[in-house]
């Protein structure tokens, strides 16, 4: 009756684990690279953050506390599912706080909230190739990777500035990890670039689909491409959010009614419900409190492995959504 | 000019399998000198063109190269890196076929520009006036910078990217059948303006034509080429006018079909 027995910690076996730690350690030694990997058929469907999923199953230790957002929201069916997921089989402790959570799985965002040495980044990334816009032969763009031959990323920033006047692209904006290879950061807004450059958290990047795994340690560089008379800037808002009031945080227009009503508000929910004070938002029922390892051998539930479903995929600009 | 030249080819072969690609074509190039290769389908012109561009490794023989620091350099022993680096800037290639040479999905702009950016400028209004500059040199409106070469005709292609080439300033060009797949009124435009950026930019080339008056109009010098060797070379106008190979006599006189 223990469904729970029948999965391994996490979901994954040991054996595959340390596979992908194996993947993992190789990521974080070379900065940016991306690092092929076996990746597994897990319970949900590619485009939901597989890639995710599996770095996550792999560095989660019963101790960690784990928070999942998806466009910056940890009340999404996605993020709810995976965070319920791993509440499930590996019996952890959950949370939205970004400050409690030791890693961080995350769809299209980087918390407004500064991340502190020993937390991690986990990225769900559909396309991890950022040369695969004008070079769809992958000998070709490893060799481009391989010799540092990268003059085709400012082809699509050019092409950019020629049609719009200025580099339009906002999503998935190319960035230079610590002078070497060049890598997409996820479909997450440019606006959160600047984040991850000499960020003192670990950021790992999975793609399951495409089987690459890619990391940039603590303290990293992380430069986004740019021409010297169209220098990179992040989206600035014209408003405050609407309602914490926070100016300087990444805005999602949110449509209030059938006659044109809307609002822009964070779109990190977390970050929001702290400056409101909300006290619902520390009210949810899958919180930090149910520490997995902690109470015991919780009740072996009856319930199955959630079901992995999602909304469907925000519009990523561009690219495919994950 | 100079006095040494600009590339040394000596006893180059290439063999696929059995069969003969080309076999021990020996040659100096010299700076500024326009070498035609001419020859019948199947003589080993694209052979020889591909295995001097590096695009190709030779079964046997060498090739030199004077590099612009004066340095010598044996081709077939440089690095993967460094050919490649060769390739985008002090060399250029131009394809038969404009599509193999030009990114057909970004802007006459952009492939004006890439080369400028692959060695390193950041600067999009340098880059782009450049591309405007070198559009007018290959005859291409500037109005038509952000247009792909899709919508462009195969003669306005083919200057296309024969400025996508030219932009870093090479010494040395490659060129495979140039005018081969264009109109008789188009081709004598595109070679008006061949000789003339030729002329006025001091490169060196080599082109492959199977076309005795591209060769005529183009070239300095020839080399004649039969079942991969070459059986006659020397200054065009004494090659065409006063043959002496036999086989050179027919194809002069036009008996051939070449
Ligand atoms: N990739 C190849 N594999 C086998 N044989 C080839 C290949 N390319 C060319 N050849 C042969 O090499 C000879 C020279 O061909 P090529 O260099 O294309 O001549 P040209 O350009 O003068 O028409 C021909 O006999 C041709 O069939
Ligand atoms: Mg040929
Ligand atoms: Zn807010």
């Amino acid at each position: 009756m223990t469904d729970i027995a029948t999965y391994n910690f996490a979901y994954l076996d040991e054996q595959t684990k340390r596979m992908i730690r194996r993947a993992i350690l190789k990521g974080i030694a070379i900065p940016g690279y991306q690092v092929p990997f076996a990746s597994r058929e897990m319970p949900m469907p590619y485009g939901w953050g597989t890639g995710g999923v599996q770095v996550t199953a792999s560095i989660i230790g019963p101790d960690d506390v784990l928070k999942v957002i998806d466009q910056g929201a940890d009340d999404t069916t996605n993020a709810v599912s995976i965070r319920a997921f791993f509440k499930k089989v590996a019996k952890v402790a959950v949370t939205t706080e970004t400050a409690k959570a030791t890693i961080i799985q995350t769809r299209h965002r980087i918390p407004e909230q500064p991340l502190t040495a020993g937390q991690v980044l986990v990225f769900q990334v559909p396309i991890p190739e950022p040369l695969r816009f004008l070079e769809p032969r992958e000998t070709e763009t490893r060799k481009m990777h391989a010799l540092e031959e990268y003059g085709l990323m400012h082809v699509k920033l050019y092409e950019d500035i020629a049609r719009h006047g200025r580099i339009a692209t906002t999503y998935a904006y190319p960035v230079k990890v610590e002078g070497r290879y060049v890598m997409d950061p996820s479909p997450t807004p440019k606006f959160d670039n600047p984040k991850m450059h000499r960020s003192p958290a670990l950021q790992l990047f999975g793609a399951g689909r495409e089987k690459r795994i890619y990391a940039v340690p603590p303290f990293t560089g992380v430069v986004s491409l740019d021409f010297e008379d169209h220098p990179f800037e992040v989206q600035t808002f014209d408003q405050p959010c609407a309602l914490c009031g926070a100016e300087n945080v990444y805005l999602d227009e949110v449509i209030l009614d059938d006659h044109g009503g809307h609002m822009f508000v964070c779109s990190d929910t977390d970050h929001c419900e702290k400056r409101r004070g909300d006290p619902t938002s520390s009210s949810w029922g899958d919180r930090a409190e149910g520490a997995g390892g902690a109470d015991g051998q919780s009740s072996p539930s009856s319930t199955p492995i959630p079901a992995l479903r999602a909304d469907p995929p925000h519009n990523g600009e561009g690219k495919e959504a994950e | 000019m100079t006095d040494e030249p600009l590339l040394r080819v000596s006893a180059l072969s290439k063999f696929y399998g059995s069969r003969v690609g080309c076999e021990n074509v020996t040659f100096d190039l010299w700076p500024g000198e326009v070498l035609a290769v001419v020859g019948e389908s199947g003589s080993g012109k694209t052979t020889l063109l591909n295995c001097l561009s590096t695009r190709l490794l030779p079964s046997s023989g060498t090739a030199s190269y004077r590099m612009r620091d004066g340095q010598w350099r044996e081709l077939y022993r440089m690095s993967e890196a460094e050919r490649r680096f060769l390739m985008r800037t002090d060399w250029g290639f131009v394809h038969q076929n404009p599509a193999d040479g030009l990114r057909m999905t970004v802007s006459a702009g952009a492939n004006v520009g890439e080369r400028l950016m692959a060695v390193g400028d950041r600067h999009y209004g340098r880059i782009r006036a450049t591309a405007v500059d070198w559009l007018s040199r290959v005859e291409i409106d500037e109005d038509r910078i952000d247009d792909e070469p899709r919508a462009f005709s195969g003669g306005m292609r083919q200057r296309l990217q024969i400025a996508r080439n030219l932009v870093t300033g090479p010494r040395l060009v490659f060129m495979d059948e140039p005018t081969g797949g264009l109109d008789v009124s188009v081709q004598a435009r595109l070679l008006d303006l061949l000789r003339r950026l030729v002329t006025d930019l001091g490169l060196a080339a080599i082109v492959v034509t199977h076309d005795l008056a591209v060769a005529r109009l183009l070239s300095q010098r020839m080399m004649v080429m039969k079942d991969g060797r070459v059986v006659e070379s020397g200054l065009t106008d004494r090659v065409l006018d006063d043959p002496r190979a036999p086989y050179t006599q027919l194809l002069v006189s036009s008996i051939l079909q070449v």
